[in-house]
């Protein structure tokens, strides 16, 4: 038989039930991302090494010029190295007839006979090269199903100058490209990217390299250090134009997967226990307002001879009940959210299998978080019932204590009519609960205003990257330096209005012991296409006399200005430079270095080379443009901005950014739980009152207004608060999420606000009409008979 | 304490000596009780009469162990409730003591009989529920809850919850104090049945003089003291009694 407290505490629960579901909800919330997010990491993590174990990837990629096929028995010899590879690796253009400029491809050769020694490939649809036709290629499985291209369809690419025609004999996708974007470009687009696998003889005849090999696949043995091989690894291959090998860790596909994976450790382990906080403090108010409902049925209990440890067992019930049924919903939906993101991640990074799983064990840490959490609350409240005295159960009920805010009220009186003076007086008399009402919606409103925030961030660099920095319209990278002729051709064409140079040099860049691999820019100043930024929009001038250095860039390498900084350049003669920082600027997005290229260029000792360059172009003469920049020979690629921009807002609004939109909905949730809480609660301590009201006469409208009033003052308190914590927590947010290669930005504006205390707003109208309809329905009579 | 049900049933039920209640401290103090002395023979139904604020319900409250004396004693039978720690009051009115309040207490969200259950399930040999609420006679009104009883009706409620763990005793804050005379007799029949039938010792207080018609012992409390005792030779049943 249930027993009639558990009877109480059925019926306690349907009564509050979309409070209490409220309450669930945001517990189910804080479970769902819990069980989400660490399941996407423990699955992204688990398949990752799967993928690169299974296809045996490389851990170390040293790139070089060209190195006749015997230094690869050289490199095996080095000790600490497993295995090793060479092959031939190439830039490439794909004509797409859907597209207005040729797709950048990367060619990689595959041995004729076999499967590599390392970075194997998956075959996703049709069959392996067959090495009687060297005309066959694998393509990447993504491009293709971007341009429904099937196996035994044709392409044709261009690869050093030449146009070939190629069979596609199968789809494949490979562990070193999870992550693929265009060179020089931030979001993977499919459409806009190849990877092209072929024959190695054929592709080694392509690229003038028979008999050789560009870059080298090194695997080491259980224990070997990286940096010792790589060091080796450069010593062998320097007189090749070796332009310096790099571990797995910089490999830029892996990279990207191993910030995303920690992105996610750390949304999983920082925005949980902010909803089960809010879980938490929301039962903790409800708990204790109910118990101060039910005093004398406390006493009451208390003077049947009930202790009180079960009397707090059967409050504590209650708080187990909504905290379990929340926690185990939440697994449910972790799972099953789960399940439909890591769809979402598959396509995004090209996993050939993804399968999302749990540890079983997180599912208990879910539930006992939020059950240690909803209880913490609990246990708060339980010190009133143990205090209270079980003779309150014979006494009539006391009149609430309004004495303390007669003062105020009386200062008051000649402005306020008798509702209101209602409102100001309970709200005198009970201000720490007011208060808490307060912080509970403000930090809702903090919570939507941070996401916007964000959300506002992105837009902004997005549109000041594409507005303010880029001018530009297209922009064209060559296969190699060339010298200012080509600039010339560039200008001579008809239809380009303005050609601006740029060059781009890979370095490491090096203080002491640390180093941070990555480009140094070299642009003309003033700059008028493709202008760096500082964050408040300032234009950065690139200097003659040294270099200037972003923010995160100075940080890592612990430089200031005034300071010299070392740079390998890893390419052509491979000088060793030493520059003066001259300046460093908080840049918007990534961690790029500066230098004016004249002085660039002079510090290598390579006059007037350019890398490529940012071009204006008349639209009435587009196409012939890009059809007469297709056929210069040195031209490795050219990128339309509208392509980058598109590719980019795509990945912020589908793409794991997608999760953005998500954390907005649920803040919105929990604004909306929290008010909906704070009216319910004291709809329910009034419904006496307001019932008492409406004997006197008073209209259904003002009792409403009594009650709707505090609520109403509440949520105006409430306003300003959550704009300070939703600028601080936007901070926090960006800091959390930003990495070496992304900078969040955050920009709490206005808009934000305006958009979070208006959703604040939206809430309380919705949650105050809910209630509303409550006193209006309110039965006079059963609401004066009853005490609670 | 368990066991000597019948031993219950004689003797004196309360002894007290010099009893005081102070509510706060320094000037502002209160002497709710200012040295009570007082016997309860066992089985007998009490009427405490007095005027508001004469220390009624703060001597009710000790006995029935929800409050606790600030000097002087109190027994129940041999066992001293001025000196038990919280446990043993706990156990105290979980096994021997019976409330009823004046305005009836009883769970919104529980229905007559799962009220009734509310004290059942935690007593020793306690009544059936149905046999507690009949003998309030609303055995046919088991499951409506306390919103749709009437207030005699609730009362009865209370009564039937009180005496259905066989209490020794049954204390009775003015228990009739929101009834009209009809619904109040009626209550009040009750109490003098159990008290009867049962055996069980009663204190009722009320502000109804007439009420101490029906009593065995009438205490007339005055200023925080007893100031008057009065044996009943002749008792009138609640029927008889002029409101
Ligand atoms: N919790 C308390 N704090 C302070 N004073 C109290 C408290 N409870 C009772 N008193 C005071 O103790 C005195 C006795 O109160 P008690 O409730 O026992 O009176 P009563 O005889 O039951 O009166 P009534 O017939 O009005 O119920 C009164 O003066 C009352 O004001
Ligand atoms: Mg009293």
């Amino acid at each position: 038989m249930v027993s009639p407290l558990d009877r109480k505490l059925l019926r306690d629960l349907w009564r509050m039930k979309l409070q209490t579901s409220a309450i669930g909800l945001v517990i189910a919330v804080g479970v769902l991302l819990l069980v989400m997010m660490g399941g996407l990491v423990n699955s992204l993590e688990q398949t990752r090494q799967a993928y690169y174990d299974r296809y045996r990837l490389a851990d170390v990629f040293a790139p070089v010029k060209r190195a006749p096929d015997h230094l690869l028995t050289r490199l095996s010899e080095i000790p600490g190295v497993a295995a090793v590879e060479g092959r031939v690796v190439g830039g490439a253009l794909v004509d797409i007839e859907d597209q207005t400029v040729p797709v950048r491809a990367q060619a990689v050769s595959l041995p004729a006979f076999g499967e590599p020694r390392l970075n194997a490939v998956y075959l996703a649809e049709g069959r392996r090269l067959d090495p009687r036709h060297m005309d066959e290629i694998l393509l990447l499985q993504g491009f293709a199903d971007a341009h429904d291209l099937e196996p035994g369809d044709s392409i044709s690419a261009t690869i050093h100058g030449a146009r070939h025609t190629f069979r596609i004999a199968g789809l494949a996708q490979a562990p070193e490209f999870l992550y693929s974007t265009a060179p020089g470009e931030l979001a993977p687009d499919d459409a806009r990217f190849a990877v092209i696998w072929m024959n190695e003889e054929a592709l080694a005849a392509a690229l003038d390299l028979d008999g050789a090999f560009n870059e080298a696949l090194i695997s080491l043995e259980r224990g070997a250090q990286a940096p010792a091989i790589i060091d080796a690894a450069d010593r062998i291959l320097m007189r090749y134009g070796g332009t310096g090998a790099y571990g797995l860790v910089d490999q830029i596909s892996n990279r990207f997967i191993t910030e995303e994976i920690s992105g996610l450790r750390v949304s999983s382990r920082s925005v949980p226990p902010v909803f089960m906080g809010v879980a938490a403090f929301l039962l903790y108010i409800v708990i204790s307002r109910m118990i101060e409902a039910e005093r004398t049925q406390i006493g009451l209990l208390k003077a049947f001879g009930y202790t009180s440890t079960e009397i707090g067992w059967h409050y504590l019930k209650f708080i187990l009940l909504v905290s379990i049924t929340g926690a185990l919903l939440g697994c449910a939906l972790g799972v099953l959210s789960g399940q439909a993101l890591s769809g979402v991640y598959r396509q995004y990074y090209k996993f050939p299998f993804l399968l999302f799983r749990v540890d079983p064990g997180s599912f208990m840490t879910a539930i006992l978080v939020s059950v240690a959490s909803a209880s913490a609350g609990g246990f708060l409240v339980l010190r009133k019932i143990f205090a209270l005295a079980p003779a309150v159960a014979m006494r009539p009920p006391a009149p609430a204590d309004y004495s303390g805010s007669a003062r105020l009220v009386a200062a008051l009186k000649r402005y306020l009519d008798q509702p209101t003076r209602m409102i100001v007086r309970r709200v005198a008399r009970q201000p720490m609960r007011a208060f808490a009402s307060t912080i509970g919606i403000a930090v809702g409103m903090g919570l939507a205003v941070a996401m916007l925030g964000v959300l506002g961030g992105f837009d902004k660099a997005v549109s000041l990257g594409f507005n303010v920095i880029d001018r530009s319209d297209a922009t064209v990278t060559f296969v190699e330096p060339l010298g200012e002729k080509t600039l010339f051709e560039l200008k001579r064409l008809d239809g380009v209005i303005e050609v601006e140079p740029f060059r781009s040099v890979s370095v490491v860049f090096r203080n002491g012991v640390k180093t941070h691999r990555g480009a140094l820019s070299g642009s003309v100043s003033p700059a008028e296409l493709n202008r760096a930024m500082s964050e408040d929009v300032e234009q950065v001038y690139a200097r003659k006399d040294g270099v200037i250095l972003s923010d995160p860039l100075a940080r890592k390498l612990a430089i200031q200005p005034g300071d010299e900084v070392t740079v390998e350049v890893r390419e052509g003669r491979r000088p060793v430079l030493s520059l003066p920082v001259t300046g460093t600027f908080r840049s918007l997005l990534g961690a790029p270095a500066y230098y004016e290229i004249g002085a660039l260029n002079d510090a290598l000792n390579e006059p007037q080379r350019v890398s490529g360059a940012y071009l204006r172009i008349d639209a009435a003469n587009e196409t012939e443009v890009y059809e007469a920049i297709k056929n210069m020979p040195a031209v490795a690629g050219i990128t339309l901005k509208a392509d980058a921009r598109q590719s980019l807002e795509r990945m912020m609004n589908e793409g794991a950014g997608a999760t953005r939109y998500y954390m907005a909905i649920i803040a919105a949730i929990i604004t909306f739980g929290i008010v909906y809480n704070s009216a319910r609660i004291a709809y329910a301590e009034r419904a006496h009152d307001l019932a008492s009201l409406r004997v006197l006469g008073f209209t259904k409208g003002e009792a409403a207004y009594v009650l709707l009033g505090e609520l109403g003052l509440i949520t105006l308190a409430a306003l300003p608060i959550g704009a300070l914590i939703g600028i601080g927590l936007a901070g926090a947010i960006a800091a959390g999420f930003s990495t070496d290669l992304y900078t969040i930005p955050a920009d709490v504006g206005p808009d934000s606000i305006g958009n979070g205390a208006m959703a604040v707003i939206i809430a309380a109208i919705i949650a105050g009409w809910l209630v509303k309809r409550d006193v209006d329905r309110l039965e006079l009579v059963s609401a004066l008979k009853s005490r609670e | 304490m368990k066991g000597s049900r019948e031993a219950e049933r004689t003797g004196t039920a309360f002894r007290v000596q010099q009893l005081t209640r102070v509510y706060g401290e320094g000037p502002a103090a209160v002497h709710a009780l200012r040295g009570v002395d007082l016997k309860v023979p066992a089985g007998d139904l009490v009427v405490l009469l007095g005027a508001s604020g004469s220390g009624k319900s703060t001597l009710l409250n000790i006995l029935g162990g929800l409050d606790r004396a600030t000097a002087g004693t109190a027994h129940f039978f041999d066992q001293e409730l001025t000196a038990m720690a919280d446990v043993a009051l706990t156990r105290y009115r979980r096994h021997h003591v019976g409330f009823v309040f004046q305005f009836y207490n009883l769970m919104p969200s529980l229905t007559a009989r799962e009220n009734v259950d509310l004290v059942t399930e935690i007593a020793d040999d306690p009544l059936p529920a149905d046999e507690a609420l009949s003998l309030v006679g609303l055995d046919h009104r088991q499951d409506h809850f306390p919103s749709e009883l009437s207030g005699g009706e609730q009362q009865r409620v209370a009564i039937a919850r009180a005496v259905a763990k066989r209490p020794t005793v049954l204390f009775c804050d003015e228990p009739t104090g929101a009834l009209d005379s009809t619904t109040g007799r009626q209550v009040l029949r009750v109490l003098q049945d159990v008290n009867a039938n049962l055996g069980t010792t009663v204190m009722i207080v009320t502000h109804a003089a007439a009420t101490a018609a029906m009593a065995h012992r009438v205490i007339e409390m005055a200023d925080g003291a007893v100031r008057n005792v009065t044996v009943n030779e002749t008792r009138l049943s609640a029927e008889e009694i002029e409101w």
